[in-house]
Formats: structure tokens, sequence, C-alpha cells
């Protein structure tokens, strides 16, 4: 950004050149007819403007040709334009298996980050250059928008259900975000800095720092704190399922149905836990909506999955079986 | 070039017309006609377009400096969402349809009034109840919600007054939805022998259009607004995550009108133009047929796109697709509007007056606003400039550009016929041209300001965006003097103009054909339809040289 009239933001991530092409393919094709239409009008201002008060104009009433060409023209050139950005937009919104996990929660007027070893940030993202970034967004009030002009790419952060938003940087530096979804009084200074590093100076920044405890321990103590583990006993002999190996796994529900457990999933079952019945067992679970907070919620998530590893009871695992669909 | 300086000085106002048939404050206030009731909404959306820009202005004024010059965070929010509703739901969507369509529709048709003429008085009291409550939420703590009122910033959230506010837009819908069966009924069952509904003049075409969407919409947007409204104040968790509710549920609600709403603002202005380019180019409108089917498929497909604000809310990426696709099929009947516009100026006469300059900068401001919505609808890019001020520069070139020029045209083209005198032509076309140098002064570098990154609703914002926030703010100014001035000599002229008679212009509609002012009852008599709508040729009335025609004795100018 140095000249004085800067027209592009910097491009900084795998989006920032699809989408800045994409752009300028639009661009040019409506310039194409903006100019058309702007050269057509001034010129037959100019050629038929009035010369006699009483003249009028001649008796051509239309012509469907005319009419069909500038119907299906147009159509073709705005499929096209329609199919070339639902390419780059379902690549944003796929993302790949390798990515590495932060979590990020919005509330007013704030942004708290925390990277997969527990390394807390506010307002601030430090991300290694030349890696699959996915961040999981959460907020605990109104809902936000993470948005990032470097990398041409934005998220609504709603509460009451996760998003995911990813990419990789390609240019070490430091580059502003912003919420940039109204959010209420202090809306516009709800931002901050995305620093992208090196990966060994990343690694250095990660350990630097004792920084907080892993999300995944501090959800293992919320588990007994809160009392979970009084009947999500991990031998699957306690009133509710053993969460062992459950993180990622199939669940088949009382109805029959069968769902993935993943962090939309764990999220629910915390907050409204008779929305989905594992099979086999009562609704006995109280709801812990308004006793935990989103942070907390994460924690807990984190140390579910932490748990993925662990060995899965043959009976109270909850899990539905591998081979058949319905019971 | 202007045709009204052929008038002689000999023409005279009737000596009874809707103005002056009854004197008194009772007899506007309970009128039935529905000329005069076109004024009380003339008076009341002048009003709140004032209001509306006020605020505007304030916005402009604050962003001079990054820091903000002005407000505190939480007056700048105020402002801009108080601008919003203001402008959105108190001028545009009635502007056109209750203030020109109302004046218009019955004299365009041949009818002595619309279907139901208390209905139409109604209309307009229910718009002024609701004003009132949106005033009183204006007034004390202000909205600052924006005009989305998303929830559950909207509904648990907000510290300002968002419950009047809200009653005030769900009562002002009845106005609209009473508007637009009126329009309906009427144009179904009212118009003039020989007016059949291919000769209708586009402005009835496109208004009845609009009356679709009004009908069909506005309902939905009320609901939206009641569940609200109740979960803001009796706690009812609809919208409420915490309390089992999804606010993207009113999301879907809210976009399923408030898509179509921008159909309500921009179709009517679609009319404008259509009736405004055959009239100063003296030529049919190329594809009459075309335009007309244009108009309601905008209607039905407009009705099919409103996820396109939500591409970004974490929907399914198959809706998106859908619905992108969707928007780009929308795109279509305008770009065929907007070429069959440029077609009727080959091969016209066409002259400068004040209308027709307004009938050119909408075509070149609505196809910005227009091609933009592109951008916006493509998914690739809309990730990108979602939420930034490219939004903002996009739908303020629709709707100010689009509504608002369509708006200003057709009040400098009918004010002969609302008042019976001409305002000063001069003035009128350097206050048009001043207008569309400050619009564009104003907007267009925000389309830059949105692909540079900057998002909506800022109070303050990072130094880099500074000079095209200095370079739109200095366009509002400019802007602001060009409604200034169309404001003040019009007032003048409805008192002191020259008198205008019948038919100044000359057009070819049936509105002409009655003096200037109209009487209270429209016509003498029921007027029989001959001829097509912009039919320049087969009107020797007119008195125009048509080649092959003997030129007629002429019923303007010098009878």
């Amino acid at each position: 950004m140095q000249s004085p009239l800067p027209f592009f933001p910097e491009q900084a991530s795998n989006f920032a050149g699809k989408v800045d092409v994409l752009f300028l393919f639009v661009l040019l094709t409506c310039l194409f007819f903006a100019v058309l239409v702007t050269v057509l009008t001034i010129y037959a201002a100019f050629k038929y403007r009035r010369n006699k008060p009483g003249e009028v104009g001649s008796e051509v009433e239309g012509n469907t040709l005319l009419e069909i060409g500038w119907t299906t023209i147009p159509l073709v050139l705005a499929l096209g334009m329609f199919a070339w950005g639902a390419v780059v937009y379902v690549n944003y919104r796929t993302a790949p298996k390798d990515t590495l996990d932060i979590y990020v929660v919005g509330k007013q007027w704030m942004w708290k980050l925390q990277q997969p070893n527990g390394k807390r940030e506010i307002n601030e993202l430090h991300i290694p250059v030349n890696r699959n970034i996915k961040l999981i967004l959460g907020s605990e009030d109104v809902i936000h928008n993470f948005y990032v002009p470097a990398f041409r790419v934005k998220m609504d952060v709603v509460p009451g259900r996760y998003n995911t938003m990813w990419f990789r940087a390609t240019k070490v530096g430091k580059y502003h975000f912003f919420c940039s979804q109204y959010c209420g009084t202090n809306h516009a200074v709800m931002g901050g800095w995305v620093t992208v590093q090196e990966p060994a100076d990343y690694a250095a920044w990660l350990s630097d720092e004792t920084g907080d405890v892993n999300p995944a321990s501090a959800g293992e103590r919320l588990f007994s704190q809160l009392a979970c583990n009084t009947c999500h006993l991990a031998n699957g002999t306690g009133r509710a399922p053993s969460l062992n190996g459950v993180y990622g796994a199939k669940v088949l529900l009382a109805d029959g149905t069968i769902v993935t457990a993943d962090d939309a999933y764990i999220r629910e079952s915390i907050l409204q836990p008779k929305a989905k019945i594992v099979a086999g067992y009562q609704p006995v679970m109280p709801t812990f909506q308004g006793l935990v907070s989103e942070e907390q919620i994460l924690n807990l998530t984190a140390y579910i999955k932490s748990l993925q590893s662990q060995p899965v009871p043959a009976k109270g695992a909850g899990i539905a079986p591998a081979t058949t669909g319905k019971k | 070039m202007s045709t009204t300086t052929s008038n002689g000085p000999a023409l005279r106002l009737p000596e009874k017309h809707y103005l002056n048939a009854t004197y008194g404050i009772r007899s506007w206030l309970l009128t039935t006609d529905h000329k005069r009731i076109a004024l009380l909404y003339l008076a009341s959306v002048t009003f709140f377009f004032f209001i509306g820009g006020f605020f505007a202005m304030m916005i402009r004024l604050h962003l001079l400096t990054p820091s903000g010059y002005l407000l505190s965070a939480d007056a700048y929010n105020r402002m801009f969402t108080m601008h919003g509703v203001a402008m959105i739901f108190f001028f545009l969507i009635p502007s056109i349809p209750a203030v020109l369509g109302n004046f218009l529709i019955p004299l365009m048709i041949g009818a002595k009034d619309l279907a139901f003429p208390k209905i139409n008085l109604l209309s307009w009291y229910i718009y002024i109840v609701g004003g009132a409550f949106t005033l009183y939420s204006m007034v004390t703590g202000g909205l600052d919600t924006g005009w989305t009122f998303y929830t559950p910033l909207s509904t648990v959230y907000s510290n300002s007054a968002v419950a009047p506010a809200v009653v005030g837009i769900f009562i002002t819908g009845f106005s609209s939805i009473l508007t637009g069966l009126n329009f309906l009924v009427t144009v179904h069952t009212m118009r003039a022998p020989g007016m059949t509904w291919f000769r209708l003049p586009l402005f009835v075409w496109a208004h009845y259009a609009t009356s679709v969407v009004m009908i069909l919409g506005t309902p939905v947007v009320a609901i939206t607004l009641a569940l609200a409204g109740m979960e803001r104040l009796f706690g009812l968790g609809f919208f409420n995550p915490a309390m089992g509710g999804d606010p993207i549920l009113f999301q879907h609600l809210f976009w399923f009108y408030s898509h179509p709403a921008v159909y309500i603002m921009i179709l009517p202005a679609m009319g404008v133009i259509s009736e405004l380019i055959p009239t100063f180019a003296r030529k049919k409108l190329f594809g009459y047929h075309f335009v007309a089917a244009a108009s309601l498929a905008i209607a039905v497909i407009g009705f099919l796109v409103w996820t396109h604000h939500m591409f970004l809310t974490g929907q399914s990426t198959y809706a998106a697709l859908a619905f992108s696709f969707l928007t780009f099929l929308v795109a279509i009947p305008s770009a065929v509007k907007t070429f069959n516009w440029t077609a009727t100026l080959f091969g016209g006469s066409i002259s400068f007056d004040t209308p027709m300059l307004y009938a050119f900068g909408f075509l070149g401001l609505f196809l910005i606003g227009g091609l933009t919505g592109l951008f916006l609808g493509c998914l690739g890019i809309d990730m990108h400039v979602h939420d930034t001020y490219f939004v903002v520069a996009h739908f303020h070139y629709i709707m100010v550009g689009g509504a608002v020029m369509g708006y200003l045209g057709g009040l400098h083209f009918w004010w002969p016929k609302i008042t019976g005198r001409m305002y000063p032509e001069w003035l009128a076309r350097i206050a048009a041209l001043i207008l569309f140098v400050g619009f564009n002064l104003t907007f267009f570098p925000q389309f830059v300001l949105g692909y540079l990154g900057m998002p909506r609703r800022y109070h303050v914002y990072p130094p880099e965006f500074q000079v095209y926030n200095v370079m739109s703010t200095a366009g509002a100014s400019i802007l602001a003097v060009g409604y200034l001035l169309p404001m003040i000599y019009l007032t003048w002229a409805a008192f002191y103009g020259k008198v205008a008679g019948e038919n100044p212009w000359p057009a070819t509609g049936l509105e002409w054909k009655t003096p200037s002012p109209p009487p209270t009852e429209n016509f003498e008599e029921t007027p029989v339809v001959t001829w097509d709508a912009y039919d320049f040729h087969n009107r020797p009335d007119l008195g125009l040289d048509v080649p092959g025609h003997p030129a007629a004795v002429p019923t303007h100018g010098d009878d």
C-alpha cells in the first residue's frame, strides 16, 4: 500500500491471486458492456438530437432477433462468472485435511485465539507461512465476522454454531484482520493483526513463553469439576456412554439415525443434551447452557478429542457398529 | 431545444382543479382524491428524506478523519442505522409508488380514482402512525442495530430503542400492502375503454409488478419483525441461540422480504425511465413487450435470490451455489431493459429537457449499480467484498443513483401536471448535473475502499483508507446542494412558475389529455383509447410534424 491511491490490497494467501484474477475477469467483462452502452447512448444522443421543435422519431418498434441476442449473450457470460466464482468458493469452503487448527472466539468486542498447544492470544494471530490453516470460529454473544483483506477471506462467527474457514498464507508479514459483521458499539475496533512467520520463527514464538495450559488438560480438569466423569465412565459401565474414541466416530442414536460426533455435535450434546440421545441410554443429562463459556466448551471438546486414542470399551461406547447401518 | 419555449403567453390555469376544488385543512386530511393523497405522501416522504439526509451528512463528516471527526461510537452507530431506516422504509419504498404512482395510475389508465379511495387515505394514515413510532424511537434513545436488525444483537444486546422502531416498521408495512392491493385492483378493473393491457404505459406495468412484490413480501417482514419484537420484549427465544433459537433463521426471513424490497424501490424507477425516454426521444419504446415482461421476471425471480446476502454465514455450499446461480439469472431482465432503453434512442428525436437529463443519469448510474451486483453475486468475489464498502457503494448506485434519479426525473416530468406550472429549466438542468457529479464523487471511491478491505459500519478506520473517505465526503457535500436546489425551485415553481398548459412536452399518455392541474374527477368524460403507448405517429392531437400526415391544429401551446 505504498501508492497514494491504491486499488488492490496486498496478496498474501493462496486465495488472494484467485480472487483477484476472477475480479479482473468480471471487471473487464462489465467494463466492456458499460463502455458499449455509454458510447452508444452518447452517440445516439448527439446523432439523433432534435433539430426542429415539431420533429418526431422513426417508427421502429423493436427487433426480436436483437432481443434474443442481448438476452442470450449476457446470460452465457453471467453463467461463466457464476461457474468461475463457484469454483473459487467451493475450494474455500472445503478445507484440506492437513490443517493447523486454531480456535477463535469472538465476543463484544475482542477476539480470543488459541493455538493447538494452548497458547492464547488476544487480537493477534501468529501463523506459519505456507501451511494450511483452519480457523474454528465460535461466538460468545452476537454475530461477528473474521476478515483478512490481504487473504481475501472472511467468515461469519455465529453464536450457537461453529463455522470454519481455511487459507494458506503465502507471504511473511503483518496483515490487518477486521470484524466485518456489525456487532455493536465498538465493532470498528474489534480487529487486530495476523503475523505470518517463517516456520522456524513460528515454532520459536510458539514455545517462547510458557503460555497457558494445554486446552485438553484444561478440559480434563473441567470434566471432573463439572462431574461429567461420574456418568461418562471410561470403561462403559456408567449411566452415560464412554467418550473414548467417540470424537469423529459415528454415533447411533435412539431414533435409529447415525450422526458423526464432530465439534458441533459435542457442543450440542453439552448445551442441549436431549436433542440427540445415544441409543440405549436415558435422557438424564442436565443441560450446561449458561454454565459453561464458549472457551470452556472448546476445552471440553479438546479433551474429548484427546480421548480418540484411548481404548474403546466393547460395551457402553455409544459408537455405531462399523458394519451395519441400522439396528 | 425545449418545447416549453413555444408556449404562448395566453396559457391560463383551469378555473376549477383538484387543488382549489375545496379549501381548509379538513379537505386535505379527509380527502379521498388520489391526487391529494399523493401530495400528502410527497410532503411526508420529503420530510423523511431530509431526516435521512441529515444523518447521511453526519456520517460523511464524521468519516473525514480515521479517528472520527464528530461523533462517539454509539452516536455514529445510531446515525447510520437511522439513516438506513428513514431512507429505506420511509422514503425509498413509498417514494415513487405512493407519490407518483398514486397520482398517475388512475390518470394513465383513464380512471376517476383508485379502486378503493378510502383505503388509499387509510394507507397514508398507517404510514404516518408507523413513522411516528419510528421517530419516537429516534428521539428516545435512537436505534443502533443497523437497518437489518440482525439478531441476537437487536433482540438481546442492543441498548437502544429497538421496540418502537420495530413496531413503526411493522405498522408502515401495512401501508405498502394496501397501496399494492389498490394498484392491482385498479389496473385490473378500471382501465378506460380501449386501454388494453398492451397499451398500458410501462410505468403502470412496473407498478403492477411492484404491487405483487409488496403484497407477497411485506407480510413476511412484518411477521419477522413481530417475532424479533416478541423476543426483545417478552424473552421468547426465536432467534437467540442461548434459548435454543437460530439467529440465521432471522436473516432468512428478513432477506426474503428485504431483497425483493430492493425491487420495490427500483422497478417503479425503471417505470419512470420507460416513460421519459420515449417521450423525449419522441419514439415508441424499443421492445415494449420485452420490457413489460422483464418487470414481471424481476418481480418473480427477485423472490428467489435472498440468501445471496448470506453466502458467508456458514450456510450450506450447495445453497450458496443455487442462490448465486439465481442471482445471475435476475440480472438478465435488468440488462434487457437497459439495452431496450438504449436502442430506443436510435432513430429518435432527442431533446435534453431536465427529465431526460435525469433519464441519462439513471442509465449511467444504474448501469454501474447493476453491473457491480454481478461482483457480489459471484461467490468467489463475495468472499472478499461481502460486508465491505463495496456493498455500500453498490446499493447506493442502485437505490440513489437508480431509484432517486428516477424519482427526481419523474417529479420534474410530471411537476407541470401536478402543479400546472413549469420550473426554471436552466436551474433544473444545472441541478441535475450537480447531482450526477456529486453522486459519483461520493460513491465511486467507496468501491475502491471496499476492494481494499474497509468493512462497513466503522466509526474509525485505519489511516490507509483516508484518501478515499475524504473524496467521498467532498462528493456528499456537492450532493447535498444537488438535493436542496430542486426542493427549493420546485416549491417556488408550484406557486410562481410559468403556467404549463395541458401537455407542455408534449407526451402521449392519457394523463396529458386533461388540464393541468387535473380536475378532481380527472377527466370531464371517460376517454377512449385508440392508440398504443408512446405512439407519436398516430396522434395528430399532439400537433407534431409527422411525415406524411398533415399537421393538425395543436391542442397545446396556443389554443
